[in-house]
């Protein structure tokens, strides 16, 4: 293809695929916040401000100790200058003045914050079969129909509440999936969470509502690491969806969560995620550095666990929802549209581990990259020898858009028994000039034409987003890749 | 001797790609109710000749002109081109992965039908208006819900050009080597598509380097190009006289 209309074509899609950043802002708010730094002094303060029982605490520095021997990965095909963890401040949070006893008490401005990223928390607007908690920073706002879901048993709060509320649950299950050393980050994550939140659906209920929460990142210099924990016990079912944001700063903010999923007997679980951290600008500078260490526990029989993922924020995204099927007859599913521009970098995938008989499992992932991007699958399906008659189908399919962007695949099979069955399926396919102009010679415009592209290739996994949020997934895309063509 | 109003003029065109100068001084005039057909060894120009037209990003005019019913179309989009009327048929169409044909089809139906303020159809109607001219290049409805051209056979990607030229009624068609790479038969259907497509108030521009297509469809003209050049047009004969002496004859 020709140099000049190669331009032609990148400029287009550039202009296509920039949108600006609708949630750049920043809120002004009086914040309780503590030095940078990072040291078993501020781990204790951390401890401390929470008013934290003595088992986390002690989980907190048995996790900074092992952090501290451990290194950062290397493996994923990313590259970033290195973080200096003494220069981020590990507890930011709004300055609340008394215990809130409803949300009329919670600062308008952080209201008006939520309310301007579509995400009413009042009695009036909220959405009406959603409940939210929305975590500020390090700390948890608000969380709406908690009440209602206590009706059937259902506790959701945020986990600094669980702390205190419900000790043996969260002393039994936190850390249970993700263990403190199981890698660097989830090490650090260990050591300085400070909220996320909590959901324990009892035994036969199957919960009435759309469990959600929303992240957002504000202070500047402020790294996020929270914390998710749901445990599903016997026969029950939720589904669970988060979604987060951050301001536009020129620096780099690094989030590291934590997620923990434990499926008892027969039990259910949907996890779905719409990632849209602010990327960086189309220099690449600023953006969120995301290192997010997923992880369901199918514990008991004929559980399941879903994870769905549509990512189309951060500079850096390190992130691989696995799936530990244990229980026999467990089914495992992992569903991902990562999406990637500019100089963004995704390194990202999931991890199937077979360990109970005729347990089953699902991958469907499918990568679009554009621009300078670079996007990476990285899959590891594990069938232990004692997992008889077990089933893995992965399937990866990366879109190129424009000849600057890059995408790789990384699966890694590992069988240790002859019962097995394995597929995987590969495909990789390119939204080049040809196609473009082919859209254009038919009298359709070059948005509609990558509109309907995007979506034709994106459809297997959208179809298995919550239905409430399906349709904003659709708009994230689009909006991501709409724009006036010259 | 058609004095129908012109539909295609095309004075002293210059063009290139890659800083390479392709066509050098084209000349054509182009009737409604004429069917041209353009012959000529392999790297006189053709394709290029094609995606001019319609206003490929790749291609740049250096001088000349192109009128289209009379109005310049140089500064035209391609989709512009395309909403005024002028389609062409790949000569290698493309692969559009996660795309139905039967979307495809509708949205560039639908295009038009919004340039034209006419009501867009939805997709039950739509199915209506498909099927019916499915059947005039003896397809099946089947190959509706196929992503578009993918997997599909040399024949069945003609086939698919020459049902989007039946389906968007332009009033201009460049058929780029539409009869290249086909059998027989697929030959024969594609022809009688286009027979049955043309009338009094379009043009067609047939590309081919074979005698072949020109005894199913009959062409009014036929033009040589060589070396970025019309130099010499004819009546259907010439096709049968270079069939037999090929291009050198004529140097």
């Amino acid at each position: 293809m020709n140099n000049q209309s190669n331009k032609i074509l990148n400029s287009n899609i550039t202009k296509l695929v920039n949108q600006p950043y609708k949630y750049g802002f920043s809120t002004v708010i009086e914040k309780d916040i503590i030095e940078k730094g990072l040291n078993e002094s501020i781990i204790r303060l951390i401890s401390k401000k929470k008013k934290e029982p003595k088992f986390l605490l002690e989980f907190r520095l048995k996790a900074y100790k092992k952090w501290k021997e451990m290194k950062s990965p290397e493996w994923g095909q990313l590259k970033f200058s290195e973080i200096n963890y003494q220069n981020i401040i590990y507890y930011s949070a709004p300055k609340i003045k008394k215990k809130l006893n409803s949300l009329d008490e919670v600062d308008p401005e952080l209201l008006k914050t939520f309310e301007k990223l579509g995400i009413s928390l009042t009695e009036q607007k909220r959405l009406t079969n959603v409940a939210v908690d929305a975590v500020f920073d390090s700390v948890s706002i608000a969380t709406t129909f908690k009440e209602e879901l206590a009706e059937h048993g259902v506790i959701f709060s945020s986990i600094s509440e669980a702390v205190h509320d419900y000790p043996e649950l969260i002393e039994k299950y936190l850390g249970s999936v993700v263990p403190i050393g199981d890698n660097y980050f989830s090490a650090l994550n260990s050591a300085v969470f400070t909220d996320g939140s909590f959901c324990f659906i009892p035994k036969d209920v199957k919960c009435p509502l759309e469990l959600s929460t929303y992240f957002r990142i504000n202070d500047q210099k402020s790294g996020q690491f929270e914390r998710t924990l749901i445990v599903a016990e016997k026969n029950s079912q939720v589904s669970y969806l988060e979604g987060c944001t951050a301001p536009q700063y020129d620096n780099n903010q690094l989030h590291a969560a934590v997620v923990e999923l434990v499926a008892l007997e027969n039990a259910d679980i949907k996890y779905s995620t719409v990632q849209n951290w602010y990327t960086g600008n189309e220099y690449g500078q600023g953006g969120i550095y995301n290192f997010v260490t997923k992880r369901g526990l199918c514990a008991g029989s004929n559980s399941k666990i879903s994870w769905t993922q549509v990512e189309t924020g951060s500079n850096i995204t390190w992130k691989y929802p696995s799936c530990l099927l244990v229980g026999n007859k467990t089914k495992g599913e992992f569903y991902s549209v990562a999406l990637t521009n500019n100089y963004q970098q995704a390194d990202t995938g999931s991890k199937m581990i077979h360990v109970g008989k005729k347990t089953r499992s699902r991958i469907v992932s499918k990568g679009i990259s554009a621009g300078t991007s670079k996007n990476t699958y990285r899959g590891f399906v594990n069938i232990s020898n004692k997992a008889i008659g077990a089933r893995n189908y992965s399937q990866c399919d990366s879109l190129l858009i424009g000849n600057l962007s890059n995408a790789n695949t990384f699966p890694f099979i590992s069988v240790q028994n002859p019962t097995a069955r394995i597929e995987h399926e590969a495909s990789t396919s390119k939204i080049g000039e040809e196609q473009i102009f082919y859209f254009l010679q038919r009298g359709i415009s070059i948005e509609k034409g990558i509109e309907l592209m995007i979506s034709g290739f994106c459809r297997q996994v959208f179809t298995e987003l919550p239905l409430e949020f399906a349709a904003e997934a659709d708009r994230l895309l689009t909006l991501k890749l709409e724009g006036s063509v010259g | 001797m058609n004095l129908n109003p012109l539909i295609l003029e095309i004075k002293n065109l210059k063009a290139q790609i890659n800083e390479n100068e392709i066509l050098k001084d084209l000349n054509l005039e182009i009737r409604k109710g004429e069917i041209h057909a353009i012959m000529g060894p392999n790297g006189s120009g053709k394709s290029t000749f094609s995606k001019v037209i319609a206003g490929h990003p790749a291609y740049q005019v250096l001088s000349g002109e192109i009128l289209f019913k009379g109005s310049n179309i140089l500064n035209l989009d391609p989709e512009e081109r395309a909403h005024l009327g002028i389609f062409l048929a790949f000569q290698y169409p493309i692969e559009i992965p996660g795309v139905s044909n039967e979307d495809f089809l509708r949205l560039a139906y639908n295009s038009k039908q919004k340039f034209l303020n006419k009501p867009e159809l939805d997709p039950i109607e739509f199915f209506r208006v498909i099927n019916e001219k499915l059947q005039l290049v003896d397809m099946s409805p089947v190959f509706l819900s196929r992503n578009v051209n993918e997997g599909f056979s040399g024949g069945e990607k003609k086939r698919n050009e020459i049902l989007q030229m039946i389906l968007l009624d332009s009033e201009l068609s460049i058929l780029d080597e539409t009869d290249s790479g086909l059998d027989i038969d697929a030959l024969k259907i594609i022809s009688n598509g286009i027979n049955k497509f043309m009338n009094q108030d379009k043009a067609i521009i047939l590309i081919t380097h074979y005698q072949r297509l020109l005894e199913y469809v009959r062409p009014n003209f036929v033009h040589v190009m060589q070396d970025g050049k019309i130099i010499k047009t004819g009546g259907p004969d010439l096709a049968k006289e270079l069939e037999l002496k090929g291009y050198e004859w004529l140097k």
